[in-house]
């Protein structure tokens, strides 16, 4: 079923493989910054596995691409079916590396702990989580509560929020996937606002996918269509919303730079868990990751990177 | 064999005779060992499956009634505390195949009869193992092909709001679930004995009537059976329902909703699940009502193959 998951992904991936490939020949021209920063570890030798998030997987891949080209006797397997899986992984003691979108629930620790496993936090980046719509679809920003009410399913029709007469299409990635958990907590539940309510469940309506490209992929081609995702998924072929906090708050566009100063209200960190404090070749690679030289990679994936 | 009828034998030539038919008969016990295992293992790997769905999914019936999980309408099962109710998984799964059967039964039933009617003997050869091909094809790929061309055809064609759509899949499971019913009801249809079409043709039947009142009722078992197999592959068909049918979590009214079937839940939920969490035992707990599902399609197209048999048999 997951080898099967990943071939979906990698279809749908196709055209951002090919810019992920163009992304590679343009690390590979900058390779002297990478090398140099891991040549005191170029004697390191092992290999390990990152499981998790579908949201990092494009990140996680560009690093473990560098780092095995830095480390030829390294090598470094990443797969996304997404960040409950992931955690599910670290618990099961079948991953190395964890790759989330969420952090870890208290009853995740509870369950690691009674197996012996003790989770352990490193952030790695950040990610605006973007809302899109079609390019044609004339609404342009949207508060918390709209967006909630939107994905209970409270409102259906674009009219109530200044658009034209149809009705909303609202897509959501499955339960496998962090940004749904984080999208349902942070959105949906509208937590840390005044109108937050933990009761409130996506509406019955919405639509789960199965991955982020289709998502994305669907509302390009549908002008009725919302959808979430990661801001390293957004392309030219959607239109990304301004999100308010509440009205009486300015509309922010999602970005490197309103995620990095706060403003952006639904940003969420991106972590990497290992049992325990990691060491030796993983230690190593999780180095790599946070170095600068690291970090680059993540503005390129169109995450956002940890400030200094 | 050897001199076995020659009256003339010496004592070395008997001892030879038995040391051969020894290890001829060690070597026939070794391969008769080997097949019997073979045999078992599959009754064992069966066996496990059960056993293993039994005791992951049963848990689940102390947190939530099995009428409630059965009848249940609402599913969070990530939430706190998590509720599972797999209404709109079942509903789905019936609607859906429902479909894709109506579709793909008239379609590879005449397809069937057509090729071993009415297409001269080139012909049927030559489309046969093509239909064939298309039994091969990775369901990811169907998923892929509804995806990128039906929906979009649904969608206009219904004015809907989303082409991924309950429709969509079925009319994609018809497609997958077309080859096995055109080549079983083919079988069926080619062991109708000569002497009853003959026997209609002598009485001046046409040849439409010939199939429709001698053949294909003869063969009816046979066509029963491929059809049951037909929609034992569409019940348990994942990825294409998976990327297709939407996955809205409401119970479906009509068919062109969004909607989940049993298999794509348990696909979209099991990564996410921990093991022996309650999300894992519910999860357990649907593929092991959709096995007893599949199970009793599986026994019934038995059967009817059986019989189909049995008709025949002189």
């Amino acid at each position: 079923m997951f080898l099967a998951f990943i071939i979906t992904v990698g279809l749908y991936g196709c055209k951002e493989k090919s810019e992920m490939s163009t992304l590679t020949t343009t690390i590979t021209t900058n390779s002297t910054v990478t090398k140099t920063s891991v040549t005191t570890v170029s004697q390191l030798v092992g290999s390990f596995k990152i499981i998790g998030s579908n949201t990092v997987t494009p990140l996680s891949s560009v690093w473990a691409e560098n780092f095995m080209k830095a480390n030829p006797k390294v090598s470094i397997a990443v797969s996304g079916p997404g960040s409950g899986a992931g955690i599910a992984a670290l618990i099961d003691g079948t991953t190395d590396i964890c790759q989330s979108s969420r952090l870890i629930t208290a009853k995740e620790i509870d369950q690691a702990q009674a197996k012996g496993v003790n989770p352990y936090e490193i952030q790695v980046a950040s990610d605006a989580l973007s809302v899109i719509v079609h390019p044609s679809n004339p609404v342009s920003e949207l508060t918390i509560e709209q967006l909630s009410a939107i994905y209970t399913n409270k409102i259906t029709n674009w009219k109530e929020l200044g658009g034209k007469d149809a009705a909303i299409v609202v897509m959501a990635r499955d339960t496998n996937s962090g940004t749904h958990a984080f999208f349902k907590e942070h959105v949906v539940q509208m937590y840390g606002l005044p109108t937050a309510d933990k009761t409130l469940e996506y509406g019955n309506k919405v639509l789960f996918l199965p991955s982020t490209e289709e998502g994305v992929s669907q509302v390009a081609n549908n002008s009725n269509a919302i959808f979430y995702a990661g801001l390293g998924y957004v392309n030219e072929k959607v239109k990304t919303i301004a999100i308010k906090k509440t009205s009486s708050d300015p509309a922010v566009e999602p970005s490197i730079a309103t995620a990095l100063n706060g403003t952006y209200p639904v940003s969420r960190p991106l972590v990497y868990y290992t049992n325990g404090v990691p060491t030796g070749v993983i230690k190593a690679f999780i180095d790599y990751c946070i170095s600068p030289a690291g970090q680059e990679e993540v503005v390129k994936a169109g995450f956002v990177p940890l400030s200094k | 064999m050897l001199n076995l009828g020659n009256t003339v034998q010496t004592d070395s030539d008997v001892t030879a005779l038995a040391e051969l038919r020894r290890r001829l008969r060690l070597g026939e016990r070794i391969i008769e060992g080997l097949v019997f295992l073979a045999g078992i293992l599959a009754i064992v790997i069966l066996l496990g499956i059960i056993a293993i769905l039994l005791k992951e999914g049963l848990p689940i019936f102390a947190h939530t009634a099995p009428w409630d999980f059965l009848f249940g309408t609402k599913w969070y099962p990530i939430s706190d505390p998590p509720v599972f109710g797999i209404a709109p998984f079942f509903v789905s799964t019936l609607m859906i195949t429902l479909i894709a059967t109506a579709i793909a039964v008239p379609v590879g039933v005449a397809c069937a009869a057509y090729l071993s009617e009415v297409a001269p003997p080139g012909v049927s050869s030559a489309v046969k193992p093509i239909v064939e091909i298309l039994a091969g094809i990775p369901s990811v790929m169907m998923g892929f092909i509804g995806l990128a061309l039906l929906s979009p055809l649904v969608q206009s064609a219904f004015n809907l709001n989303s082409g991924l759509c309950g429709l969509t899949a079925a009319i994609m499971l018809s497609l997958m679930s077309l080859p096995i019913i055109v080549s079983v009801s083919e079988d069926a249809l080619h062991a109708v004995p000569r002497e009853f079409k003959e026997a209609s043709y002598a009485l001046g039947a046409t040849k439409w009537e010939t199939i429709w009142h001698v053949c294909i009722p003869s063969a009816l078992s046979g066509i029963a059976a491929a059809i049951m197999l037909g929609v034992g592959r569409a019940i348990g068909e994942t990825m294409t329902v998976l990327m297709v049918a939407g996955g809205a979590l409401a119970v479906p009214v009509s068919p062109v909703d969004p909607m989940t079937t049993m298999t794509a839940a348990i696909a979209s939920g099991i990564g996410n699940a921990a093991r022996g969490s309650l999300q894992y035992q519910a999860l357990f707990a649907i593929g092991l009502i959709l096995f007893v599902l599949t199970l009793a399609v599986n026994v019934i197209a038995e059967r009817v193959l059986e019989r189909q048999k049995r008709k025949f048999a002189r």
